[in-house]
């Protein structure tokens, strides 16, 4: 049995929003976020407020956008990095929408935006609305060190993006189309450095990628570009080294890890992590380009590191997902 | 997959840009020394202030202790020790920044639960193993050296 959903009707990605931190903003991508916080607290006491505070932003921008009411959306999905996916379920906690906390770790709005599309295209709901969060200081001080923690950071360590990102699924609209899904299966080639999050994530990766090339017929080069979430520099070279002992050569890869920020001025070591690093590269760069027909169809798979810091506690190895999201401009 | 664990942690090590060895031992020399060299200044001041030596040296200590949770609290610790490395760790006001960093960080989460549970998230371990060390090598000394010198 096929494991690549083919979605009888394409589903549409009629709006869609991000909202960024300060870094963010000055990155490459800075001026393309529908909203920058020059304050990373964005007016809360705690992050996690603050991260809570940035989807709520977000929620509402893609509602201004597509000029409609909370109560019109008919199911959301997310999910993000705090314990439980508080941030999420805070968000959704004043806005009482009806809601599905995913836990994928950073794959998040693919897998959000797969799983809606499943039940969009099948007539199940009119609409799903999607997201992904993420913020630099509620990430570290659950996964790695207090902000002030005087530390060097590795060569192979990401920056989790402070950023919070939706998209709006529905059955009719002029696109972009999701047209195909694939929901990964974990893989783990044993990697247990927490600070090497890109290692830990290729294999996942390569996997989803592989069999969905074996299964679909197709060929990296009928795409425009292959974005992956969050492998970073380290991560994108395993990719292209798994594939090609595979006998895939991976020649049109971008990864959104290394689009959000620059990474020598910036500061990031080997890129960028989290699921709002997908999210808004995805809201910010990706779907603009489709909108101007710059480029027509993708892949969109983001990755996660299924960790916990008790694991990394543990000395466990750090299972990797992928799930992935093919875009067109055309619905066929 | 047709990979190995085996063969693709060899491939993780290549991939892994390593640590920039002379450039952070440097960095680390430079203000480790300057950090050390401070200490040895303020020793010597309070020294001519009049203080004994024994006082002199925890004068010192403690000044370099406030120093470093004071500018833990500006923010400017951090800051210094993404290029120091180990230069900010080792010294006595590394571990000033270990006690007062989660201190700060989990306020949020109240006085006990929080700054008071978590203060010593990283220092702790330090403390618990360097009291042990001692009582062993205290016992070592009391069974090799002859009783009562």
């Amino acid at each position: 049995m096929s494991r690549v959903i083919t979605l009888k009707k394409p589903v549409a990605i009629t709006t869609h929003s991000c909202v960024g931190g300060k870094k963010e903003g000055k990155g490459p991508l800075g001026d393309y976020f529908d909203m920058i916080s020059d304050d990373d607290y964005f007016g809360q006491d705690t992050w996690e407020k603050a991260e809570t505070e940035m989807l709520k932003r977000s929620f509402y921008t893609i509602l201004k956008k597509r000029d409609i009411k909370p109560q019109a959306i008919q199911v959301a999905l997310g999910g993000d990095l705090c314990d439980q996916i508080t941030s999420t379920a805070f968000c959704y906690r004043d806005i009482t929408i009806p809601f599905l906390g995913l836990y994928g770790a950073c794959s998040a709005m693919a897998e959000s935006m797969a799983i809606g599309a499943c039940l969009v295209s099948g007539g199940i709901v009119d609409n799903a609305l999607c997201s992904a969060s993420s913020h630099f200081a509620t990430a570290e001080r659950q996964f790695r060190t207090p902000l002030d923690y005087g530390g060097k950071r590795t060569p192979t360590a990401q920056w989790t993006v402070t950023g919070a990102a939706h998209s709006l699924l529905e059955r009719e609209g002029k696109g972009p189309f999701i047209t195909r899904v694939m929901f990964g299966r974990i893989a783990d080639l044993g990697v247990k450095d927490a600070n090497n999050m890109g290692a830990a994530m290729a294999p996942a990766a390569a996997l989803t990628l592989k069999e969905f090339f074996r299964e679909t017929g197709e060929k990296p080069e009928n795409y425009d570009a292959i974005y992956t979430g969050d492998l970073g520099m380290v991560g994108s070279v395993l990719l292209k080294e798994l594939l090609q002992k595979e006998d895939i050569e991976l020649t049109n890869h971008q990864d959104c890890g290394l689009i959000i920020f620059d990474r020598e001025s910036q500061q990031v070591q080997a890129g960028a992590s989290g699921c709002g690093c997908s999210g808004c590269v995805l809201s910010a760069h990706i779907l603009p380009q489709m909108e101007q027909k710059k480029i027509n169809r993708i892949l969109f798979m983001a990755t996660g590191a299924l960790l916990s810091p008790t694991t990394t506690m543990q000395q466990e190895s750090i299972p990797g997902i992928a799930h992935l999201v093919e875009i067109q401009t055309e619905r066929n | 997959m047709k990979t190995s664990k085996k063969e693709y942690s060899r491939m993780v090590e290549k991939a892994s840009p390593p640590s920039r060895l002379v450039k952070n031992c440097t960095w680390a020399f430079m203000t480790g020394g300057s950090i050390c060299a401070l200490g040895e200044w303020l020793y010597r001041f309070y020294m001519n202030m009049g203080f004994i030596i024994s006082d002199a040296r925890l004068m010192s200590s403690i000044t370099l202790v406030g120093l470093s949770a004071l500018f833990t609290g500006l923010g400017w610790y951090s800051r210094l020790a993404k290029r120091a490395g180990a230069g900010t760790l080792v010294p006595i006001t590394g571990f000033a920044n270990a006690v007062v960093s989660p201190a700060m960080e989990f306020r949020s989460e109240g006085l006990i639960t929080g700054v008071g549970a978590k203060m010593f998230v990283i220092a702790g371990p330090v403390i618990v193993y360097g009291v042990l060390a001692s009582v062993v090598y205290g016992l070592i000394l009391f069974f090799v050296s002859p009783m009562g010198r």
